[in-house]
């Protein structure tokens, strides 16, 4: 139980669209850092990312990944640490176009990355227009401790399943829980539904 | 004694700031008041919780600064994109309260019985409990030898400057390195410690000294690496890392 | 991003075990590597604090606060005492 400071406000930015702001989150200039572990460097010419389906997979390096047609977007971004960060502007190849590579019937995704991070999705999150494999971050490369060489980037869930560092997707029948999914958040994410832990 | 009698269950707590003192132009020492204060040993910490009207909070941890036996008080340095640190040195004044948990730590700590010679390597904002456990050296006439070796920026950012003045009058060796801008006339270090450094202001492994390192990860690394290559034993150096944000 | 070590969750520990931890010794169920807590490599910014491995980086612990409530998962230590 703690009191309320006097003058404390944090480095909150109290200007935003309410209606952007999903509920119990505050929108920051920032763009914090938050980590489950020390920052991979695989060099370029070891990276691959991969879309497989049981026994099947089809397998990108970095110059045949950035090879692909990719697109620029802007996005709100949220996080379950309840920053918000709106406007954000980006670089990646929309997901969908990686999909279609393989034959599959998946209902959902595992992604998963160096360093160990996993995460879950149904595979309908990744479809749609709604995700991509983002290598460019405000105009530039996306550096390390954002997730460079590449991450993940659903924006209509928490920030969380936007994987960092990604390798690649599993697409399954079933959904497995991810890293923080193990730990007692949310199997699916949605911000404006709150969904922060399992059984919200 | 009535501390030991008591088990409290650590949980979080008010605190109220009875004083607050300005060691250097980013730094500040800020005494607090808290109910039921079980003492605390040199070197711990305790956790603060700044909690804003509509409920957001933010918590850091910082080094205890004072001795055991003195009132409670942290030093903290501010971070220009930091958080929590701009309005403890800035905003925050007598009569505030915020959120603590503590004391906690029983890895970072020295007591007299624990002897020395003693090696403290602090970077930066790291000097914070260090400070405590020459304090807590000093008031309880501990003969053990003492030796620190404080890393800092520039002159303007060595806190306690004064106090560490002093101590080396009663004979604490303060050994000084300036990493961006060294004062005037300056004959000492002049760089960020590396191996070399440590060799030449470490004791010797041979007098079983006890070292403790505090700071960012890479001074503390730096040193705990540099000692353990002179023959410390792992046992004998104690560390404790601050983030980026000079607290935890 | 530099990882702290165990005495940044001394706190949060101590609230949840009743007792000072970063004395406590772990064994890294991955790699044997016995470290007391105060040895481990820890993340605190994120959805939850992460305690790894020392030596082998695997996870060791895992604090999560779930609707004000902390939870530790030490499913990586074979044992903490």
């Amino acid at each position: 139980m703690s009191p309320v400071s006097r003058g404390f406000r944090g480095r909150r930015r109290p200007d935003a669209d309410p209606a952007r702001v999903p509920p119990g989150q505050h929108v920051t200039d920032d763009f914090p850092v938050l980590s489950a572990g020390p920052t991979p460097h695989t060099p370029l010419d070891k990276w691959t990312f991969s879309v497989g389906y049981g026994a099947d997979s089809v397998s990108w390096t970095w110059p045949e990944f950035r090879a692909l047609p990719a697109q620029t977007l802007t996005a709100d971004i949220h996080c379950v640490t309840r920053w918000s960060k709106l406007g954000t502007t980006w670089e990646g190849v929309p997901v969908d176009s990686l999909l279609d590579q393989v034959e599959h019937d998946a209902e959902y995704v595992l992604a998963f990355c160096d360093g160990g991070y996993t995460t879950n999705l149904p595979l309908e999150d990744l479809t749609g227009g709604r995700a991509w494999i983002a290598f460019g971050y405000g105009g530039e490369p996306l550096e390390p401790v954002h997730g460079g060489p590449a991450r993940l980037l659903v924006p209509h869930l928490y920030f969380w399943k936007s994987a960092k560092w990604v390798r690649g997707l599993q697409l399954r029948d079933d959904d497995e829980p991810g890293f923080w999914e193990t730990y007692g958040y949310h199997m699916y994410g949605d911000p404006w539904l709150e969904q922060r832990y399992a059984g919200d | 004694m009535a501390r030991a009698a008591l088990r409290r269950r650590l949980t979080w707590q008010a605190a109220t700031v009875d004083a607050v003192v300005e060691e250097t132009a980013r730094a500040r020492t800020i005494v607090l008041s808290v109910p039921d204060w079980p003492g605390h040993l040199a070197g711990q910490h305790l956790d603060v919780r700044l909690t804003a009207e509509d409920g957001y909070r933010a918590e850091r941890s910082y080094s205890i600064a004072s001795a055991p036996g003195e009132p409670v008080a942290i030093t903290v340095e501010r971070l220009d994109d930091g958080e929590v640190s701009p309005y403890l040195t800035q905003e925050l004044r007598p009569g505030d309260v915020l959120g603590l948990r503590g004391p906690v730590g029983g890895y970072f700590v020295w007591e007299p019985a624990d002897g020395g010679p003693l090696l403290l390597a602090a970077g930066g904002s790291g000097i914070v409990p260090l400070r405590a456990m020459l304090r807590h050296r000093q008031r309880s006439g501990a003969t053990a030898q003492a030796r620190l070796l404080y890393s800092s920026r520039s002159q303007a950012e060595v806190i306690y400057a004064a106090e560490l003045g002093q101590l080396a009058a009663d004979g604490v060796e303060v050994i000084c390195t300036f990493t961006r801008r060294s004062p005037a006339g300056w004959t000492g270090y002049a760089r960020r410690v590396d191996a070399a450094l440590l060799a030449e202001v470490a004791w010797p492994a041979g007098q079983a000294p006890l070292a403790f390192a505090c700071g960012p990860t890479s001074f503390v690394e730096t040193v705990a690496t540099g000692l353990a290559g002179l023959g410390y034993p792992a046992g004998r150096i104690r560390t404790e890392r601050f983030g980026a944000t000079g607290a935890r | 991003m530099d990882a702290l070590d165990g005495n940044a969750i001394a706190g949060p520990l101590a609230e949840v075990f009743g007792t000072e931890m970063t004395t406590a010794t772990g064994i890294c169920i991955s790699c044997g590597r016995s470290s007391q807590v105060a040895g481990f490599a820890v993340y605190l910014q994120g959805p939850g604090i992460v305690a790894r491995c020392g030596g082998c980086a695997a996870v060791l612990m895992v604090l999560v606060e779930i609707r004000g409530m902390t939870c530790v998962d030490l499913r990586g230590l074979s044992s903490l005492g």
